[in-house]
């Protein structure tokens, strides 16, 4: 568990004028932890791009907020719940939703959609395999425990197993909500004299220095730290996202912030450090589950289900009356002060007192050193390699752990609720309708740990080119993202290196591609036994797009024209050992991630994005991980294939698995409207083949069908790809 | 036309069928509290999906002692219309409206997808637009859906007609592939499909249509 350094007790003494008290020791803790301070990230994090046009509220309050037209907003923000996952797989999981999804309602919007990255060692992991899969049914069906009964769809995510998760799970949970632009609150404790309350679940003793724990790293004893997992109860949450939204629309509540991490501690400093006012509870007054809790027990709570609001003197009644119809306890337990002080009584006692700027935004700022190069371990020389199978390599891909379907997991979610997903898990970006208006939103969770441990800065920046392309590639315009930044120990510089290069990395992508980051998050110290995790940095990036019926993956009809918008790209060997085809067939990684040219990238994109708009595309999908041939093969398992033909400029394992980004396969009845489009965007747009019944073929220009480099029916693909993941985990069960 | 959506703590597809009522079949609809001890001025109640005071001790088995529940009890007694969807039908077993039960999925886990259901019998109100035999696809989530009853209970379902849907690719290992069931009066349906899913062309699929519209000619007619 991180402590306070010596250094930061020095300063907690000048801003005090004296010695801390045990529980404002524990106070301080918590809210310079690393998780709650972004102590080590957050003079790097201010290199990020956080302005554009469409950005309503940036980084700093508990959601960012986006103008998507007609009077009508998004919040969306993602959050990592890495290590209380590990330690307790299905409620770290749960919790991490119920979480963010406070955070998305704490601003009044109502939650429409979660998505879930995921990070897990290897199912078939020798010695860590049985673990693995444990943690992998505990996190999905946390997931699905609390998403499901809030009633909130989950429409996507991503999944993906690599042994340095061994030790050390990723659980990135992002939620969006919508609302009316004056609907928008605040975590602000704005009005001298106006009452605090306290709302929801009552307090106990769970979750006692959750954010400290996550900002340290694994060790032997950390399995001990059981009861420093949160326990959550979706059904308190639903019912109080909706006493929260009705108690908004009485008008009477002035500022409203969940309490989340350091609980109470964190939502009482934060809303008066904001609002600039000072804030005073008694203790004694907070809804208690456990008897004989101390002042520190209270204030370090992380029970779940939690928040603090103000509400305008005089009003609280019109407050508790709609709290009390959804059954909920709602208690005044302060008020805010003109004095700038946290002050805690307990049974009228001062058990601390400390001024709320200091301790919310006056944090430690740590300038760690990076001049040590970012830590990797893959050679730079590709070893020398030849395929035997071609057509083996591809079903081995398939039915690989990253690039298989992921139906097992997704299927437990309900992602259809509130009937809005018009495209969901599976898709290259879900889309979720907003009723009141004539737009939707489409998002894409992206993250590559592979691309970025061998290069932090390149990965990074194709992270932010795929989730862009995903969206361009269903007809969106990409326009704000949230990050989630998953790394090692901030205090060794050879992954302090790691992260500055790949916050630079994020931020010039995103300022090519015009997606202001509007919040996120920060997860350090994802260490077990001093082995870190690869870099892994997950962007959330929401795209708009006026409401249709979405163009889908899968080739329609027979006989169309197969156009690969962006062309065949190129590759050399050195930049193929980040592929899937290393990982699977090669079992082996180096060189360097693929090449990105940022504006070829962007008008691709821009170009794509015409095609589906303009209707002319019937299916449209990315060729993203495993090349072209895995995503040739994701069209063609409904069961319409494609006969396709390629310059043969590469060799051949190069030019079906490399993965050069900017590339996009569309079928189309209209082949000179969609060149027109592309000739427009200075973009090539080769036509590689025709769609056919249940075959897939790939040679090359010219050659003859019997010599084709790939040569399968739908069904011999669909095989590995629709059931690997299922016997990996149903298999092994007695 | 008028339909009540009664809403639970913890109802989460109220809106979804307010809305296909509503909007997509052009009805009126409203809300109905689960405090309420009247269903009001409606031709008709849907209890909606969800998990309805948390599901705790056992699916709708907290909601049936809910003062709604009661007013929805005399309603269908006096031959309303009641049809409830997933944990609607959950409920309506729970307070003995219709027979049987719903038990944990028999690959013990939550699944959400598409089903294919068959009409089984067009002799009631919520099935009187369809043909016997006509296919309907919309979507199942739930992790409780797996239909129970004795072989007696089955066997008499089965003689009255009483069986309205079956699973042609059961889910959740129902028996006898049972999705929906009516009561003896043939005025209250439960079924854990969800039809209000299927209601918008957006949505993949407009076969749920067919049983709200049925609902809303047997009105009309009645």
């Amino acid at each position: 568990m991180s402590q306070l350094t010596a250094g930061e007790l020095d300063k907690v003494r000048s801003i005090l004028g004296r010695e801390p008290n045990e529980t404002e020791v524990g106070i301080f803790t918590v809210m310079w932890s690393e998780h709650c301070s972004y102590k080590s990230s957050r003079i790097h994090l201010k290199k990020l791009p956080t302005k554009g046009d469409r950005v309503l509220v940036g980084p700093g309050e508990n959601a960012g907020i986006i103008d998507i037209g007609g009077g009508w907003a998004i919040a969306f923000k993602i959050e990592s719940h890495n290590h209380p996952s590990f330690i307790e797989p299905f409620q770290g999981a749960a919790t991490g939703v119920g979480g963010i999804l406070r955070d998305i309602f704490t601003m009044g919007a109502r939650p429409i959609a979660v998505m879930d990255a995921l990070r897990f060692g290897p199912l078939d992991d020798p010695a860590a395999g049985d673990r693995n899969r444990r943690i992998l049914e505990g996190v999905v069906s946390g997931i699905a425990h609390y998403g499901n009964c809030f009633g909130v769809p989950t429409v996507g995510g991503e999944c993906v197993f690599e042994p340095c998760y061994n030790g050390n799970p990723l659980v990135n949970v992002f939620a969006l909500g919508v609302f009316r632009h004056d609907e928008i609150f605040y975590g602000r404790a704005t009005g001298i004299g106006n009452p605090v309350i306290y709302v929801g679940a009552k307090t106990g003793r769970d979750g006692i220095h959750g954010a400290s724990m996550a900002s340290a790293e694994f060790t032997e004893e950390s399995k001990q730290k059981r009861p420093n997992v949160q326990v959550g109860d979706p059904f308190m949450e639903k019912l109080l996202l909706e006493a929260c939204l009705e108690a908004m629309r009485t008008g009477a509540i002035v500022g409203i912030q969940d309490m989340g991490a350091a609980g109470l501690t964190c939502s009482t400093c934060e809303m008066g450090s904001r609002a600039g006012t000072g804030v005073e509870i008694e203790l004694a007054l907070v809804p208690q589950r456990e008897t004989g809790m101390t002042a520190h027990d209270m204030m370090l709570s992380e029970s779940q289900e939690r928040m603090l609001l103000v509400a305008e003197k005089g009003r609280e009644d019109e407050v508790f009356a709609v709290f009390k119809k959804w059954g909920l306890d709602a208690v005044t337990i302060g008020r805010v002060t003109g004095d700038g002080m946290l002050r805690v009584r307990h049974n009228g006692a001062i058990a601390a007192e400390i001024p709320n700027r200091e301790l919310a935004d006056e944090a430690p700022l740590y300038d760690r050193p990076h001049n040590a190069a970012p830590h990797r371990t893959a050679p730079m020389q590709a070893p020398p390699f030849s395929s035997r199978d071609l057509n083996a390599d591809l079903l081995a891909l398939l039915g690989s752990p990253d690039l298989c379907s992921k139906r097992w997991i997704w299927q437990q979610y309900d992602y259809s609720v509130r009937t809005n997903t018009l495209a969901g898990p599976g898709a290259d970006a879900a889309i979720v309708r907003i009723k009141e208006t004539n737009t939707s939103v489409a998002m894409s969770l992206d993250g590559n740990a592979r691309y970025c441990s061998l290069s932090p800065r390149e990965g990074a920046r194709l992270i932010v080119a795929e989730c862009c392309r995903n969206l361009s590639t269903v007809g969106a315009l990409p326009v704000a993202a949230t990050n989630n930044l998953n790394f090692g120990n901030p205090e060794r510089p050879e992954i302090m290196a790691q992260l500055v290069e790949a916050i630079e990395g994020l931020s010039e992508a995103c300022r090519h591609f015009e997606t202001p980051i509007t919040g996120g998050n920060v997860s350090l110290y994802n260490e077990t036994l001093g082995e870190a995790i690869w870099p892994t940095p997950v962007m959330g990036i929401v795209g708009l797009l006026p409401t249709a019926a979405p163009v889908t993956i899968p080739f329609k009809e027979e006989g169309r024209t197969v156009i690969l918008l962006g062309g065949e790209g190129t590759c050399d060997e050195t930049r193929f050992g980040g592929t899937q085809y290393a990982k699977v067939v090669l079992q082996t990684m180096w060189g360097l991630p693929p090449a990105l040219d940022l504006d070829y990238e962007k008008r691709v994109q821009a170009a794509i994005r015409e095609v589906v708009q303009a209707g002319i595309a019937e299916s449209s999908h990315d060729v993203g991980e495993g090349g072209l041939a895995v995503a040739l093969a994701e069209c063609s398992l409904d069961g319409i294939g494609a006969a396709v033909q390629i310059s043969g400029a590469l060799r051949p394992e190069l030019a079906l698995f490399h993965e050069g980004p900017s590339r996009v396969i569309v079928s189309t009845a209209q082949p000179e409207a969609v060149e027109q489009i592309a000739r427009k965007h200075g973009v090539t747009a080769p036509r590689i083949g025709v769609t056919i019944k249940e075959r897939m073929r790939i040679g090359i220009h010219g050659g003859a069908d019997n010599q084709a480099w790939i040569d399968m029916t739908a069904g011999e693909m669909r095989r590995p790809h629709e059931s690997s993941l299922e016997e990996k985990l149903e298999a092994v069960h007695v | 036309m008028r339909f009540g959506v009664v809403v639970f703590p913890g109802s989460n597809c109220d809106h979804d069928a307010w809305f296909a009522v509503s909007q997509n079949l052009g009805q009126q609809a409203e809300f109905i509290w689960h405090d309420s001890h009247s269903v009001g001025h409606v031709d008709a109640v849907i209890l909606p999906g969800g998990f309805s005071y948390g599901d705790y001790l056992r699916c709708g088995a907290i909601a049936k002692f809910s003062p709604v529940m009661t007013a929805v009890k005399k309603f269908a007694a006096d031959g309303g219309l009641v049809a409830g969807f997933c944990n609607g039908f959950q409920i309506l077993t729970e307070c003995g409206l219709l027979p049987g039960a719903l038990l944990r999925n028999r690959g013990l886990k939550f699944v959400c997808r598409p089903v294919t259901l068959r009409v089984e019998t067009i002799n009631t109100p919520f099935t009187a637009a369809a043909s016997v035999g006509q296919t309907l696809t919309m979507p199942v989530a739930h992790g409780e859906g797996c239909y129970f009853a004795d072989e007696r209970t089955l066997d008499m379902l089965e003689a009255e007609d009483r069986v309205v849907v079956r699973y042609v690719d059961n889910p959740n290992g129902a028996l006898r592939d049972i999705a929906g069931i009516c009561n003896e009066r043939r005025n209250v349906l439960g079924m854990m499909p969800h039809p209000e899913r299927a209601s918008d062309p957006l949505m993949g699929s407009t076969d749920g249509r067919v049983i709200l519209e049925s609902m809303v000619r047997s009105l009309v007619t009645a």
